[in-house]
């Protein structure tokens, strides 16, 4: 579903800031593979989802999703296979404008925008529907401005925009950092129930071991720009975070001094 | 004592409508776009230069009122090429057309005032069915606005219309689900400065000719006219939104009219436009503490109580 070969980002090449965020990283995913994705600051975790999202052009490397070679296509012409969700709660709706016109723009990832009908009447239904699922009463609240939720409400909201139209790719880039732990849970649970129900194939960041640990089925660690550590379902099964941590320190000679890491 | 006159009231209401064909236009971009833009006060003579030069050739007024609207589209789209491809600031790339526009109008005009006199418009069309001068007035502002509001809430409410208030409300969500922001900031612009360019060249006509340097605080202008009608007439809906502009419009003219019938000069108008605009952008600020000092009040008053 989604192929890496070799990619490789230098961020502001030959200056003081030149950084090698991504040296080389190959990813082979197939269909409903939900792989969770950890490593500490500055790994490269969120560039790489980046990367593949298309926020910018790779230096080398190929970059596949579902067959197609989209290395070189800009973002926008790549919303069609992806579906995200940000860790800043503001990032994934439009503040200013209601929730069911949020939809209905999510609705309508991939495709042309023409002079019809922002929203329908059927959709308006389709949508209220939808929200039920979340169970936070947003049904009831179809012309609400987003900017006025909590910043859980948005968060599932986004959940439930970046999934509705089935995306190929779902990035979940920290999307339960900035939430309190019970809301955290929440919307982790709904993410998980999607993605099974959907058969979705996904990448989660998160900080947090157990929750690498506990949900998808494959774990990937990063370090450096690299990927240092791949484990399948079988291999993660029965791992507890201690042996993640000294796996981390065997496979890159240093230790993990994350306390977010190790106390999340 | 009266404030000021029911002729100067009347004549104040036509000409905020007249003007805020070119308030909607800075509404636009100042704020779905999120984008200051400075093309307003080139592309504004740009429109009375093209709508007085071709009326003076015999065009058709209605014609040259489109041609106006048409030739604005063109300045807005050199300023969003300017931002988007060769990515430079946007505030710049306003500066950098408004500027070169100036040389452009004078090209066009080929003096730097244009008199219209005895030259059919879309004004004298109306007077002669025999309606009033300053009714006439009234009546193309009301039409105008009244189609330009229609066009521009189906505008808002199509698929287009969402992406476009998206880009300027969040332009990497709505990048990433697949719009191409740099598009919807060039049409932005050029939907704009159409309306702008329109506006300049339906006031050239009322005035009765079109200037070089008519353009001079246009923007100011515009901002005024969103601003104090967002302030004081709300903002909850595009639609509700584009009406306080115009309120806001006619506003701002009733309070130049008012200072001007009370001592100042007509020289005096740019500083008086400046003044008021800097009162507008202060008026919320200060709604905001008010606000918030009633709800402390409340607050300490609740907790007196308990």
């Amino acid at each position: 579903m989604l192929k890496l070969t070799n990619i490789t980002k230098t961020f502001e090449p030959g200056t003081l800031n030149e950084k090698k965020a991504l040296k080389g990283i190959s990813l082979d995913m197939k269909e409903s593979d939900f792989i969770t994705i950890i490593g500490g600051n500055g790994a490269g975790k969120s560039t790489l989802l980046n990367a593949i999202a298309g926020m910018f052009i790779t230096d080398s490397g190929k970059i596949e999703i579902d067959g197609n070679d989209v290395t070189n296509l800009p973002e926008h012409k790549r919303a069609k296979y992806i579906g995200r969700v940000f860790q800043d709660t503001r990032m994934g709706t439009a503040s200013g404008m209601t929730i069911e016109e949020n939809m209905a723009m999510a609705y309508r990832r991939g495709k042309h925008r023409t002079l019809r009908k922002g929203i329908t009447k059927a959709e308006r239904d389709f949508y209220r529907e939808h929200l039920k699922m979340l169970d936070l009463g947003l049904e009831d609240r179809l012309t609400t401005k987003t900017g006025l939720l909590s910043g859980g409400q948005r968060q599932a909201l986004t959940l439930l925009m970046a999934t509705m139209t089935k995306p190929k790719l779902l990035l979940l880039d920290e999307h339960t950092a900035a939430l309190d732990p019970k809301t955290a849970k929440k919307v982790l649970e709904l993410t998980k129930k999607i993605i099974a129900e959907d058969k979705l194939t996904a990448l989660m960041i998160t900080h947090n071991m157990r929750d690498a640990l506990k949900h998808g089925n494959r774990l990937v660690m990063l370090d450096k720009g690299k990927i240092i550590i791949d484990l399948s379902e079988e291999q993660k099964k029965n791992l507890q975070v201690s042996d993640l941590l000294s796996m981390f320190e065997k496979a890159s000679g240093d230790s993990m001094t994350n306390d977010r890491m190790l106390l999340g | 004592m009266e404030l000021i006159s029911l002729g100067t009231f009347l004549n104040a209401v036509s000409q905020g409508l007249l003007w805020s064909i070119l308030a909607m236009g800075v509404y636009i971009t100042y704020r779905i776009l999120d984008f200051a833009d400075l093309t307003t006060e080139g592309s504004f003579p740009l429109g009375a230069a093209v709508d007085a030069m071709l009326i003076i050739n015999g065009t058709n007024p209605f014609v040259a009122t489109f041609a106006s609207f048409i030739i604005g589209l063109v300045a807005g789209l050199v300023t969003g090429l300017l931002n988007t491809k060769l990515k430079i600031p946007g505030l710049l790339s306003g500066i950098l057309v408004m500027t070169g526009l100036y040389s452009v109008n004078l090209r066009i005009m080929g003096k730097a005032n244009l008199p219209l006199l005895k030259q059919p418009t879309i004004i004298t069309t109306v007077t002669d069915m025999g309606i009033s001068n300053s009714n006439a007035i009234m009546l193309v502002g009301i039409v105008s606005v009244v189609i330009i509001i229609l066009l521009l809430v189906l505008l808002f409410a199509t698929e287009f219309g969402f992406a476009l208030r998206a880009t300027g409300n969040n332009p990497k969500m709505i990048s990433a689900l697949g719009v191409n922001t740099d598009i919807m900031i060039i049409i932005g612009l050029m939907i704009s400065n159409g309306l702008i360019s329109l506006s300049g060249g339906i006031i050239a006509q009322y005035n009765g000719y079109a200037d070089a340097g008519m353009g001079t605080g246009t923007i100011v202008i515009g901002l005024a006219s969103v601003i104090i009608g967002e302030v004081i007439f709300g903002k909850t809906s595009i639609f509700r939104s584009l009406i306080s502009v115009v309120l806001g419009s006619i506003l701002y003219r009733i309070i130049i009219a008012f200072v001007l019938e009370n001592g100042l000069q007509p020289t005096d108008l740019k500083l008086i436009s400046s003044i008021v605009l800097a009162i507008c952008l202060f008026l919320p600020v200060v709604k905001e503490k008010m606000f918030a000092k009633k709800s402390i009040k409340n607050m300490n008053g609740g907790a007196n109580n308990a």
